[in-house]
């Protein structure tokens, strides 16, 4: 006869080590062993898209730093590339250049915390989340040096960026670029090779890439899973079209392809600064100075979307020729790659269930909204 | 048992444990005895009793707290980090306010909570720990316990430690202490399996079962003697004291602390020291039985060689435990009933059969049956190597 | 270049394989009706020529007179989007069918529109509130206010 157990159920959060923020999650166990899943969230909902319908197109830019806190750059970036299109406005090739730079920047730092999280999850005692908050430290400064602002940024505008980068700016970003490949070599050397991270993470949580695309995941989950899809490549926005860079793809669609995708996304976006620094104009605008400072695009919808390090992050704006948009509709990656979260984990142990989660990498500011 | 007693620290040590055991027990017990119209002769055993179980309680806890200051220091050295370094020179007080954080926090015990079990555990888990220093010899015969089978009681009283856990964890009333303290009653009771059973060739080896014997017969160090065992061993004692790679019993990501979840204040104080004490008590062990415990070179004392054997075992401890992530459940399983056990009989049976065939009192005999070993070793571990990911069957399903 | 399918391409296919031809065309989008959408759907979802696998996003937009729900669809084999639109013109309880079952991915999403919109999506698998909490009165991007 079969011994026959009950299931416990144990709420993973919303206070936990490893749920990314404020993130609940309703597990029941048999012993070890995951058998259903519910995820609760919304305890960061800040209502994003009602405020944008009161702000103007200018001041949305601040709310959109707020999604995802590990990369405003980029939420910037998709904010005004949609209003770009809703109003037709054209951006300086230097203010171009620089938004690529501080994006793929951006990617840098939001690939580190990754990277350092992950490894914190599996069980190493802060070692490597130490490593990289140090690299992703030089990030920050970084950008202070732009615009001021560490995390909340706020750098792009409807037509440009708010300032040209100082003169230390280039050296201080050639002083990183020199050091980040070390960096990224001692950490595979850390990481790759490491047999008990193998075991941990090789075969663990496969995502098929079919199951990918119906689920609508996209971003470094959905190449890890082997599919070749980045909108830097597929449909490019600014300065990428000028840019020479890989994809890299995973084969297996596991937590180590998803932890090693982001490693070598790391190493192209290094080698996409390299080719900024050497073909951005020397000189230029940097902000379109026809846009007015309330801008009124003619009524009218639009949807678009960029690659930010954890998806597609898509702005879908409708204007009714006011200074504010009609409605905000904001497409977050990490929300909807919690589609997958629940089938992901079903079946597996509770140490897999925190890797798991940690390989998808979601911002809860994002999630919410 | 010869020992030149030429002056030097040796001596003084010997002389101080005198005063423990001989001294105390006359004078204290000559100044008591005539106050009292009967003759307590148990009144002069437990004083005597408690004076020394009070100095290794001190003693126990001053390693303890000098060891947190170290893994804090050494751990901020790894990670690239300054450390504790405010609070007297080095940081090395920090401890103490450590301590006086802990005593003036409140002391909560949830609503449900099994009070009684809940408030015990703590004590249960410290005992063990302080039990063994009482064991582990500075110098010749300069144990506070003596008795001749020193290893098994040892291994008897360490092995309290999983009732102590298992007590937290129920008494708590929070499923991640439960799910803490399950963990560990499976994983601590598998690991003393191999753990004993790499003991035993030591054992075999020296002919003896107390610590003092174990060290005289070290002529050489078990550790060339014994690699299979030493390496069993360190396994095995890293998974005793539950520290990374092994440390699913707290696992901080997923359990959020496991079994001292509920704990605050002085109860989670005396569980945090009890923690600390254990890679000492371990490695403690580990110096005895496989480094020579206090032999060395004679230009310093064997309180220090000791010492040093033991920092030199905690910083290679540290060194994993900062570098290596956890292993999971069923993965911890499988490397102790798939690997080590296996192992730790290979060692018995080459020890015994090797035994029989060379003279164990010649040293040449040892360095052979040394060499012997180590090529076994080598030869498992690049066999073991061949079959990398050995997980490859853990897939599950695929979604 | 990710390309936007044209409206003419997708309208005259639709009307020539599935037969419904009261489809609208808004420059770049289709506007379709609710009862049609499930089988739409699925066409455009298994027509190579097609092959909208992946559901980009699914939105409200609450017009007062009516909610329109947009649909973005993405060919990552052809590099090509499309847009489907659908139209509620029920203020009470609004609903609209789910394409849970043909784009798992629309689950959550579906599930935020209720949330924040107050629209239902019948035989969605577990059509509960997802940002706020159960009790909630009323759905916050409704426009009722400018009424």
């Amino acid at each position: 006869m079969p011994i026959k157990t009950e299931p416990t159920i144990i709420n993973l959060g919303p206070q936990h080590p490893s749920t990314h923020g404020v993130f609940r999650l309703r597990v029941s166990f048999d012993g070890e062993k995951v058998i259903n899943v519910e995820p609760v969230f919304g305890y960061l909902h800040r209502g994003t898209e009602k405020l944008a319908e009161e702000r103007t197109f200018t001041q949305i830019v601040t709310l959109t730093d707020r999604l995802d806190y590990e990369s405003s750059m980029t939420n910037n970036l998709a904010y005004v590339e949609a209003v770009e299109l809703l109003a037709n406005v054209s951006v300086p090739e230097r203010a171009q250049y620089l938004r690529v730079l501080v994006s793929e920047l951006q990617r840098i730092a939001s690939h580190l915390i990754f990277t350092g999280f992950f490894l914190q999850e599996l069980g190493v005692f802060g070692t490597l989340l130490m490593y990289c908050f140090r690299e992703r430290e030089n990030v920050l400064d970084l950008f202070e040096m732009l615009c001021g602002a560490r995390i909340t940024v706020s750098y792009m505008r409807p037509g440009g960026v708010t300032q040209d980068a100082p003169p230390e700016f280039w050296k201080n970003l050639d002083d990183l670029l020199n050091k980040l490949p070390q960096l990224l070599d001692d950490l595979e050397n850390l990481i790759t090779d490491n047999e008990i991270v193998l075991a941990r993470t090789k075969n663990i949580g496969i995502l098929s890439p079919q199951k990918a695309i119906d689920s609508s995941v996209t971003g470094p989950i959905l190449r890890a899973s082997g599919i070749e899809w980045d909108i830097r490549k597929a449909n490019p926005y600014e300065a990428y079209d000028k840019m020479d860079f890989n994809i890299p793809t995973g084969s297996n669609g596991d937590c180590f392809d998803r932890y090693l995708v982001r490693i070598k996304e790391i190493r192209e976006s290094i080698n996409i600064i390299k080719q900024c620094i050497k073909s951005i104009p020397k000189k230029g605008p940097i902000k379109n100075s026809e846009v007015p400072f309330f801008l009124r695009p003619e009524s009218g919808e639009v949807y678009s979307s960029i690659e930010s390090p954890r998806g597609e992050l898509g702005f879908y704006l409708v204007s009714d020729g006011g200074i504010a948009p009609y409605r905000c509709k904001i497409r977050s990656p990490s929300f909807i790659n919690l589609t997958v979260l629940k089938p992901l984990l079903i079946g597996w142990k509770m140490s897999d269930l925190v890797v798991i989660f940690g390989s998808l990498a979601v911002n809860m500011g994002e999630v919410d909204r | 048992m010869t020992q030149d007693y030429i002056f030097g620290f040796n001596t003084l040590y010997n002389f101080f444990f005198e005063i423990i055991t001989n001294t105390i027990n006359s004078t204290i017990v000559s100044w008591i005895l005539p106050n009292f119209s009967f003759n307590p002769g148990w009144i002069a055993y437990i004083l005597s009793a408690l004076t020394i179980s009070f100095l290794i309680f001190n003693a126990a806890l001053m390693g303890a707290a000098v060891y947190t200051w170290f893994e804090r220091r050494i751990m901020a050295k790894f990670q690239g980090r300054y450390g504790p370094n405010r609070w007297g020179p080095f940081g090395l007080l920090q401890p103490i306010a450590d301590g006086i954080k802990s005593i003036t926090k409140e002391d909560i015990i949830p609503t449900g909570a099994d009070r009684v079990v809940f408030t015990i555990a703590p004590i249960v888990m410290m005992i063990p720990g302080l039990l063994v220093f009482a064991f582990i010899p500075g110098h010749i015969n300069s144990m506070l316990g003596k008795i001749n089978v020193g290893i098994a009681f040892v291994f008897g009283v360490t092995g309290m430690n999983t009732i102590a856990v298992i007590m937290a964890g129920w008494a708590s009333r929070n499923k991640y202490a439960m799910f803490g303290a399950m963990r560990s009653a499976a994983m601590l009771i598998t690991y003393e399996v191999p753990m004993a059973l790499a003991i035993a060739g030591v054992i075999l080896l020296s002919g003896s079962m107390s610590f003092n014997g174990i060290i005289e017969a070290q002529k050489i160090p078990f550790i060339v003697t014994q690699p299979i065992a030493f390496l069993v061993y360190m396994i095995c004692a890293t998974a005793e004291m539950s520290r990374a790679p092994f440390d699913m019993i707290e696992a901080e990501s997923e359990l959020g602390g496991g079994y001292h979840t509920e704990y605050s204040g002085m109860k989670f104080a005396i569980l945090q020291i009890s923690e600390f004490m254990a890679p000492i008590v371990q490695s403690a062990l580990c110096v005895v039985l496989f480094l020579g415990g206090f032999n060395g070179p004679d230009f310093i004392p064997g309180i220090l060689w000791i010492s040093l054997k033991i920092v030199l075992v905690l910083f290679i401890l540290l060194w994993t435990r900062s570098t290596w992530p956890r292993l999971r459940v069923d993965q911890i399983m499988e490397l102790a009933w798939k690997y080590l056990l296996p192992l730790a009989l290979l060692n018995i049976l080459l020890i015994a059969t090797e035994m029989t065939i060379f003279d164990i009192t010649q040293s040449t005999s040892l360095w052979i049956m040394g060499i012997i070993n180590w090529a076994t070793i080598l030869f498992i571990l690049a066999f073991l190597s061949l079959f990398k990911n050995f997980n490859k069957k853990t897939v599950q399903q695929k979604y | 270049m990710t390309i936007n399918l044209s409206t003419t391409t997708l309208i005259d296919k639709i009307a020539q394989d599935l037969g419904f031809t009261e489809i609208s065309n808004l420059t770049d989008s289709i506007l379709i009706k609710n009862k049609e959408l499930i089988s739409i759907a699925t066409f455009l979802k298994n027509t190579p020529k097609f092959d909208f696998q992946m559901l980009v996003s699914i939105t409200a937009v609450d017009y007062i007179e009516y909610f329109e729900i947009v649909y973005h669809l993405l060919s990552i084999q052809h590099n090509q989007r499309a847009i489907l639109k659908l139209r509620c013109y029920d203020r009470e309880s609004p609903s609209v069918p789910s394409v849970v079952t043909i784009w798992p991915g629309a689950e959550l999403q579906e599930r935020e529109i209720w949330d924040l919109m107050g629209i239902q999506f019948t035989q969605h698998p577990n059509m509960k509130r997802i940002l706020l909490w159960e009790d909630f009165k009323g759905h916050p991007l409704r426009k009722d206010y400018l009424r």
